[in-house]
């Protein structure tokens, strides 16, 4: 037992690790993403304790008013911040980004383990389902459920997480088939551990770095399908702020406040630049093929 | 070739009869009762018992389903609460207008992405390829309904080149519906032509360190006939059909350019049905765009093999 334990994968896992932080530390657009995610993040998390104007505070005296000392960014069709509610907007699209991959790896995951580890029906069956949910385009997807869940943030993640899901339920599944035969598998089988401690201890940390890069990439998908359902007045509800949301309101007063689009989108893009810029890193730097 | 389109089609209906039982279940995913809402103030029983037999709700959720499938394969998608049209009737109206959309934008993604894709392969790790991986990158990262809202800033609200909204069919008055469909279509292709580009790169690069094209450069061939006439024609089968692909991805991202330009296209029908409750329309389309995507993965797969004359000898 002790002897599987301490087994070469560790080791390797180890070696590969220390590896990829080396050619992720060299990677210039995977920090330059990094250093755009961790920005975003310092003000969504600090945004309460910021000296910021009141992100829902409306003033009848500062309508659409344009940037200026006061307002850095101008205001709205109400008279807010727009400063404020961009930060504040950070936090409700980081946080969509976050949680709806979390659930599409929550779920997905565990799927793809078991159809890849078992095999047999229950591969076919998953399998046969996820192919079925693939061959839904996403945002459809996303659209369809968040508007029979009821619009809200909270149902614009459940929406997003589970149509994302699929994704990682075929890459987990592919994943496991090509690791599931190797040498510490069948050693950690012969010496009689069970089904779930195999999965969990052998092939589980052995099939994460893919996932690891397909979660970066789909949080930047993520972040811009929940603008976008909030575009459409399906993910966060007014008067919360959502870089989406925002939008929504500034499409209408292009002709007389064009500030009020051109913030929430350009954070948007640097968002998701962001995080596509590390994910690609993270690929280059864990594929064995790049060493 | 015909037996292996049949084979094809044969192992799309698992897939379909899987995305009618998620299509059929999201109404059950609906808060509150229906029928009560139907019933009115006075809530009679009478009338709600009646309400339930004639929607078949107390059947068991198997026969129910069977009955609503039985209806979608007849033709039967259900009738618009808000129109009383026939769902199918208003789905058939608005696709051709996103047919449009999408092809358009389709002819603009290969414009942009396949030129700029030969060039970076070509001028490989040069300036040129950086910044149009930059471009590329870009491309995949800004939303598209924000690139519309800018674009209707600058040429429509400031400069005043092109109309901000609106649709013309082509059949109707040409110059106005290409005046009216460039920006959208523009808008939609940019995500599409950033992944082209890196598709055409990439299989541009792999095809130009064969032994074929060293043979061709060996020939005498000037490097222009090398990359169009050897390299290109045979990265252009990857390309090909990942357009194919593509070409269903775009009625999806239809739903976001169609609502900024105000285009009544299938992108709007379902976000119109979404605000107005109209389920019956937001399953028809969901089931419909589902149905196009396998379609076209299936013509993928069809141009695949027809272009390799390697795996069409094997048929």
């Amino acid at each position: 037992m002790t002897t599987i334990d301490q087994a070469p994968p560790v080791l390797a896992a180890k070696r590969e690790h220390s590896r990829a932080w080396r050619k992720m530390r060299k990677n210039k657009s995977a920090l330059v993403g990094a250093v755009i995610i961790l920005f975003f993040t310092a003000l969504a998390v600090t945004a309460p304790i910021l000296p910021i104007i009141d992100p829902l505070a409306t003033s009848w005296s500062a309508i659409r008013k344009a940037p200026s000392a006061m307002y850095w960014l101008g205001t709205d069709d109400l008279g807010r911040d727009i400063l404020s509610r961009m930060i504040w907007g950070a936090q409700a699209s980081l946080m969509a980004g976050v949680f709806s991959v979390a659930i599409s790896v929550c779920i997905g995951v565990p799927f793809g383990l078991v159809a890849g580890y078992f095999g047999g029906w229950v591969d076919m069956v998953i399998s046969r389902v996820t192919e079925a949910l693939l061959a839904m385009p996403f945002l459809i997807m996303a659209i369809a459920l968040a508007a029979f869940l009821g619009p809200s943030l909270m149902n614009a993640m459940i929406a997003i997480g589970l149509s994302a899901m699929p994704i990682f339920v075929r890459l987990t599944r592919g994943q496991v088939l090509a690791v599931k035969t190797e040498d510490y598998v069948e050693g950690a089988r012969a010496v009689g551990l069970n089904h779930l401690e195999i999965m969990l201890r052998y092939i589980l940390p052995n099939v994460m770095a893919p996932i690891i890069v397909q979660a970066t990439l789909t949080i930047a998908t993520a972040i811009i399908a929940e603008a976008s359902l909030s575009f459409l007045g399906l993910g966060q509800q007014p008067p919360a702020a959502s870089w989406g949301s925002m939008l929504n309101v500034a499409k209408n007063f292009l002709n007389q406040a064009p500030w009020m689009a051109m913030w929430p989108g350009a954070a948007i893009f640097l968002v998701v630049i962001g995080f596509n810029l590390l994910g690609d890193g993270l690929r280059d730097a864990l594929d064995p093929r790049e060493a | 070739m015909p037996v292996y389109i049949g084979k094809r089609l044969l192992v799309a209906i698992p897939t379909l009869l899987i995305i009618s039982i998620f299509v059929f279940s999201l109404q059950k995913l609906l808060p509150g009762d229906p029928i009560l809402t139907m019933a009115g103030e006075e809530r009679d029983p009478a009338v709600i018992e009646f309400l339930r037999e004639k929607y078949r709700l107390n059947d068991p959720v198997i026969v129910q389903y069977f009955y609503w499938l039985g209806g979608i394969l007849s033709g039967d998608f259900g009738i618009s609460l808000r129109t009383n049209q026939p769902v199918l009737e208003l789905i058939l109206q608005k696709l051709p207008v996103t047919i449009q959309l999408a092809t358009m934008a389709m002819f603009f993604a290969f414009l942009i992405g396949i030129p700029i894709g030969i060039l970076a392969a070509v001028k490989k790790n040069t300036t040129i390829d950086y910044v149009a991986n930059i471009v590329a990158l870009s491309g995949l990262s800004i939303p598209n309904f924000w690139l519309g809202i800018m674009l209707i800033l600058l040429i429509s609200v400031q400069l005043g080149w092109l109309p901000a909204s609106g649709y013309e069919s082509i059949f109707a008055d040409p110059v106005r519906s290409l005046q009216t469909m460039v920006m959208p279509a523009f808008v939609l292709g940019s995500a599409l032509a950033a992944t082209l580009m890196r598709h055409t790169r990439s299989a541009m690069v792999g095809v130009m360190s064969a032994d074929y094209i060293r043979t061709a450069r060996a020939k005498g061939l000037s490097p222009r006939e090398v990359v169009l006439s050897h390299s290109f024609r045979n990265a252009l089968l990857p390309v090909v059909t990942l357009s194919a692909l593509l070409f269903g991805e775009l009625l999806a991202g239809a739903v976001l350019t169609e609502q900024i330009f105000t285009i009544p296209g299938f992108g709007k029908l379902i976000v119109d049905a979404v605000f107005n409750r109209d389920y019956a329309v937001v399953q028809g389309v969901v089931l419909c765009t589902a149905v196009g995507f396998i379609l076209m993965n299936l013509i993928a797969d069809v141009l695949y093999v027809l272009l390799n004359p390697r795996l069409r000898a094997t048929l």
